[in-house]
């Protein structure tokens, strides 16, 4: 039985704040076809496809008949725990800070035996576990063997802790609480768990509805927060940036226009003043506070989330400048993940399909409802994954880019959505 | 009142004029709000263009990216923060001769300034209209207003320092005072007065989109070459009559208004 994660006790503001080190990061070019499953969520494992044998670690060719075909392909990872070992000791800082530290031998019924670190609940070998893939705080790929049944609070192991960003009792900022999906962001962190919700409030006076009811909840305190203007943005982080554990930054401006369809620039300028520089104003003023607390205790700083959109993959031309403020901020939003990697901070970037909002209002359903799209994200933040593409619509525009994005890039220009 | 009967020769004006302001017995009084990101900008539905509101960042502060000085960039509307509209903001002028901020004759930005004063109608009421009987009754106190005059509608509106309040929406829009369409005619048609000035963020009240015509200041003020001021402020400072106005908006080649700093000269008390 995990137990289960009490509240933290107050900091005690005398003592330094703990500075985080990273477990080992280093990967080769094949194995990062571990860490690029792990990122979406997926364990996967290469296989033959001229022998069918599946291997583990990765390596250029098929470790039975030397063949160069290799797939990475998904694994259910089941498999037999053979040993375990606690550590007491560890040269490496990540571990030495962390002791004990459990890590077990299991032999997947697919064929290889593979190291992974093993959750508490899982007793004593051999028995059946379920390995899968996680990304650690390094943001690589590692394997855990979680037991076959868990329990109601497994997600607060101790070592899973460590590779995953779970809202409960963590201090949120959600960018802008104005639009639908902002509400529904700040419904599902508090009913999550979260110790505190920020929500950024632009332009005051512009009523839009629904702010009363999630102002209403406890956990929900009203910022002023305009990202177009960066004092606002850097007076908000000096007031809260130091105690802000993730940053969920959802406020974006959508205009249904292509080149054509709108004369001059201001739609397009609106757009890329909120969904590119206004992440740029954002990282320059949250990212280092965010950075500096990594290490702070159980509840410290763990994610950033960034709402862009499958229309950065590849251009929908009838949104068509929206598409390409979306392009841009996915670019960032690379680059702010790579930054905020040596402190182990988790950047998740979030690629939905069109929302049920009045933006889309002429787009034929499927549309993602806000309520699902802010499920997914706490979905994503409970399971450390990196990129997510939620509903119908974006799960199948990435597919048809993966497969071919010319492809995908002439249908869209031909009107096909 | 003036002594008109020892008349002095320009020269003679504007040296009294610049030792009067030496003196302080002619004050120099800002009507200007400050500039700022916060001070709220026109809210159009979001499907039209929009005004940009006032956004300035550094480019250097005697650090890295310029050891030695300090400076910053902006950008806005035309029509940001107090501001000049000239004849050319509306349809019904957009034909007129020297109808943009570039082309209106420099004489005409220094004038006397008329404040009428609906303080008491306004606190009782968000979306008052200024009316043609508001205006007889200034005048029969404090007389008739000059041909070429502004118009200042006086709503002490500048002090809601709360954005929200001061932009007042609600559900069914903004509610903000205005002059009524009657008024706007009368001070156009049997004044001729040079424009119409408001504290608020519109010359047009809130609600002036139900008016008929529809924005019935810049409709008529405008069709008939006259300007207007709006996002004043301190004319709790100003006298009835007798105060001077200096409002020079920037030279923007065709700009339809631009962002000013107002001042008003006004003699002491004393």
């Amino acid at each position: 039985m995990t137990i289960p994660l009490m509240r933290p006790p107050r900091k005690n503001p005398v003592l330094r704040t703990r500075q985080m080190n990273l477990p080992p990061g280093a990967r080769g070019r094949v194995a990062l076809g571990l860490t690029a499953a792990a990122a979406e969520g997926r364990f996967e494992l290469q296989t033959c496809e001229d022998c069918n044998s599946v291997q583990y670690p990765p390596r250029e060719v098929c470790h039975q008949c030397l063949s160069p075909r290799l797939q990475w392909r998904a694994q259910s990872g089941a498999g037999v725990l053979l040993s375990s070992t606690t550590l007491h000791h560890s040269n490496d800082l990540f571990f030495r800070e962390r002791l004990p530290w459990t890590l077990g031998m299991v032999h997947l019924d697919a064929g290889p035996t593979v190291m992974t670190h093993l959750h508490g609940d899982v007793g004593t070998a051999p028995q059946k576990v379920r390995v899968g893939a996680r990304l650690d705080r390094a943001g690589q790929a590692v394997l855990i063997a979680y037991p076959q049944e868990g329990d109601a609070h497994m997600a607060d192991d101790k070592m899973l802790r460590e590779m995953t960003s779970d809202p409960k009792f963590r201090k949120v900022l959600v960018t802008d609480g104005k639009t639908e999906v902002g509400q529904s962001l700040v419904k599902a962190l508090v009913k999550a768990g979260a110790d505190i919700v920020w929500v950024g409030h632009a332009e005051p006076w512009k009523k839009l509805g629904g702010l009363e009811d999630i102002s209403a909840l406890p956990q929900v305190t009203l910022v002023p927060l305009d990202l177009t203007n960066g004092r606002s943005v850097s007076e908000l982080a000096g007031e809260i940036g130091g105690k802000v554990d993730i940053v969920i930054n959802n406020a974006e401006v959508h205009r249904n226009f292509g080149i054509a369809a709108r004369r001059g620039t201001d739609a397009a300028k609106a757009e890329m003043d909120i969904n590119y520089f206004g992440l740029l104003r954002l990282a320059q003023e949250f990212g280092p506070a965010l950075m500096g607390r990594s290490a702070d205790g159980e509840t410290g700083a763990s994610a950033w989330v960034n709402l862009l959109s499958i229309y950065a993959l590849s251009n929908f031309p009838p949104h068509g400048t929206f598409s390409a403020s979306k392009a841009a901020a996915h670019s960032l939003a690379q680059c702010l993940r790579a930054e905020m990697r040596p402190a182990g901070i988790r950047v998740i970037n979030v690629f939905p399909g069109p929302l049920d909002d009045e933006w889309n209002q002429q787009m034929p359903p499927p549309k993602l409802a806000a309520n699902t799209l802010a499920n997914a994200v706490v979905k994503a933040l409970r399971d450390g994954i990196e990129d997510i593409y939620p509903g119908d619509v974006a799960q199948e525009w990435l597919e048809r880019w993966r497969d071919n994005p010319k492809v995908l890039e002439r249908e869209l220009a031909a009107g096909g959505g | 009142m003036a002594n008109t009967s020892l008349p002095l020769a320009p020269t003679q004006i504007l040296a009294a004029l610049t030792s009067a302001l030496t003196t302080g017995s002619i004050r120099v009084i800002d009507l200007t709000q400050t500039l700022t990101p916060e001070f709220p900008q026109i809210a159009l539905p979001p499907e039209m263009g929009q005004c940009w509101p006032f956004r300035i960042e550094e480019v250097s502060r005697y650090d890295e990216r310029g050891p030695g000085w300090y400076w910053n960039n902006f950008s806005c509307g035309e029509h940001t923060g107090t501001h000049f509209d000239a004849p050319i903001h509306w349809i019904s002028g957009r034909d007129l001769p020297n109808n943009s901020v570039d082309t209106i004759p420099a004489q005409h930005f220094v004038a006397p300034a008329c404040v009428i004063d609906c303080t008491a109608d306004v606190a009782g009421n968000d979306d008052y209209l200024l009316s043609v009987a508001d205006i007889g009754r200034y005048e029969a106190a404090h007389g008739r207003i000059p041909k070429g005059a502004w118009v200042l509608m006086r709503t002490d509106w500048s002090k809601r320092t709360d954005p929200e309040a001061y932009q007042n929406f609600d559900a069914t829009g903004q509610h903000t005072p205005g002059p009524s369409t009657e008024a706007v005619r009368f001070l156009v048609e049997q004044r001729d007065v040079l424009g119409f000035g408001s504290e608020a963020i519109g010359t047009d009240a809130g609600q002036g989109y139900h008016l008929r015509p529809p924005y019935p200041c810049h409709y008529y003020m405008h069709g008939a070459g006259r300007y207007g001021l709006q996002c004043l402020c301190n004319l709790d400072l100003l006298p009835p009559a007798g105060a001077v106005l200096v409002c020079p908006p920037l030279k923007i080649e065709k700009g339809s208004g631009s962002p000013l700093r107002v001042l008003a000269l006004v003699g002491s008390a004393t």
